[in-house]
């Protein structure tokens, strides 16, 4: 028997770039910056002084106040995201098996704000103090719990965590969930809110963010030579994955297929990657494999792209080993994060909307703040401006401390 | 604010109901829509807002609005 097929039929976003698709679209290619100064608390004491943090989103628009209050952040924007993934897709939950229907929506961190809450009321107060909803409000599996209340989803359901490839394996997995016959439908991807003092302390101690405080919309410049590190992002992307019959039985929108899905770990450092990005090679290899398709039928990229040092000369040597010394040259590469901002757990879940919404609308996204080229980093990164280009297939890579890499193959269905 | 206004307020902020479901006979559970975590919370409320301690042994015993009430009030409380 073929293998079970797995498309794309809803997408639903909460992000420095804005709350809904437009909107978001429209900035992707008019290269917007979702970098600012940070209004969430004061980060004058702090290394870096700006992220891009959630605009246009009202959560009392998706939850209602008793429930927020016992959400950590990271959920408000999942629950939102799912809702709006579910809208999108047009799905009737009264017409559908709901055994057959699982969420893997998932966080890299998880509720890192209730825990610095938390902890400081332990300290001034007491632990008599600690909030009877501390631990379900922070464990990273929550979100996936949360939704599938919130839809009444009571198929397969699980966090997958891979820090900053964690919405890829999310998505990966539900797709595998579908085409073995577990699930008819799955919500995938990943949610953050890790704009705190505790986060923006950490990501700093590691020197992973940029400290361009004096130009924050100019600070992540992927590939770029003059790159200083990421800028911390939040928000969180869901889709709707559905069986490809499934779909086609109710007539709905497919935004793509998700066609292959490759995974692999560097074994070698917790945060650096491995020499040459081998690992990463290696899943960008597997998921074209999986796909069924090989490096000439790669029109784009959507990299990990982070705009630390490391990251983005590994991964362009990565690329010239997974698609060969000459495909490598001619494949167009971007990195969504110039604009985003890092949504570390979330990323590769509005990657892969980035990837979606392009294929459906015949347009590349670029690479913003792309001035200084780096010898080490010489591929078409589409620099600065979009580009119209009707993309057959792509690949969206995602690598996460821990040395895990995940690479999703997205194909156009015509 | 009398002590029955100040409970009222605690509970409408911490269940998310309306002033005019928070009836004395009102229960947390079968009527507030309260869980068992909720009501560890609530009784941290009013803890927190009357500076009195509630034991644990106590605290089960305060499922209704009216009970709280009349345990705060022969701690003396609201007088």
């Amino acid at each position: 028997m073929d293998k079970r097929r797995v498309v794309i039929t809803g997408m639903g976003v909460v992000s420095p770039l804005g709350s809904d698709l437009e909107t978001i679209w429209k900035r992707l290619t008019t290269g917007y910056s979702g970098a600012r100064m940070i209004t969430r608390f004061d980060a004058s004491n702090m290394p870096t002084h700006f992220a891009c943090e959630v605009i246009e989103f009202d959560v009392d628009a998706f939850i209602p106040k008793k429930e927020q209050r016992r959400m950590d952040a990271f959920c408000h924007y999942a629950v939102a995201a799912a809702k709006m993934a579910m809208k999108d897709s047009g799905l009737d939950l009264a017409q559908e098996d709901l055994f057959r229907c699982g969420c893997t929506v998932s966080s890299g961190i998880g509720g890192l704000q209730t825990l610095e809450t938390q902890h400081s009321i332990l300290r001034d107060k007491g632990p008599d103090r600690c909030s009877p909803f501390m631990i379900p409000q922070m464990i990273i599996n929550m979100c996936a719990g949360l939704i599938a209340i919130d839809m009444k989803f009571k198929g397969p359901n699980f966090g997958v965590v891979s820090a900053c490839a964690t919405a890829a394996h999310s998505i990966g997995e539900a797709q595998r969930l579908i085409e073995r016959g577990d699930a008819d439908v799955m919500l995938a991807g990943g949610t953050e809110a890790t704009i705190c003092p505790l986060g923006i302390g950490g990501f700093s101690a590691m020197r992973a963010l940029s400290t361009r405080n004096d130009d924050p919309t100019k600070a992540s410049r992927p590939f770029d030579k003059d790159r200083d590190g990421f800028v911390m992002g939040e928000g969180s992307a869901v889709v709707v994955l559905e069986d490809l019959e499934h779909a086609r039985k109710r007539g709905a929108r497919i935004w793509c297929e998700v066609a292959g899905f490759g995974m692999t770990c560097d074994a070698n450092h917790i945060t650096a990657p491995a020499e040459g990005g081998e690992g990463a090679a290696r899943a960008m290899v597997m998921a074209m494999k999986d796909a069924g398709v090989t490096p000439a039928d790669i029109d784009y990229i959507n990299a990990h792209g982070t705009s630390t040092e490391l990251n983005d000369k590994f991964e362009t040597a990565a690329i010239k080993t997974a698609m060969g010394p000459d495909r490598a040259y001619k494949v167009m590469v971007s990195s969504s994060k110039s604009m985003t901002g890092h949504l570390l757990g979330a990323a590769a879940g509005m990657e892969t909307v980035v990837c979606a919404l392009s294929m459906a609308k015949g347009v590349v996204t670029p690479t913003i703040n792309y001035t200084t080229p780096d010898p080490e980093c010489d591929l078409d990164y589409v620099p600065n401006t979009p580009r119209d280009f009707k993309i057959r297939a792509c690949l969206n890579n995602s690598l996460g401390f821990g040395g895990h890499n995940a690479s999703l193959c997205l194909k156009r269905v015509d | 604010m009398a002590l029955e206004d100040k409970v009222r307020d605690i509970i409408v902020e911490q269940l998310g109901v309306n002033a005019d479901q928070v009836k004395p006979e009102a229960s947390f559970i079968e009527d507030l829509g309260a869980d068992s975590l909720d009501t560890v919370e609530l009784v941290m409320a009013f803890e927190e807002e009357f500076g009195q301690e509630i034991p644990d042994q106590d605290a089960e015993k305060l499922t209704t609005v009216g009970a709280v009430i009349e345990y705060l009030k022969g701690k003396n409380i609201g007088d």
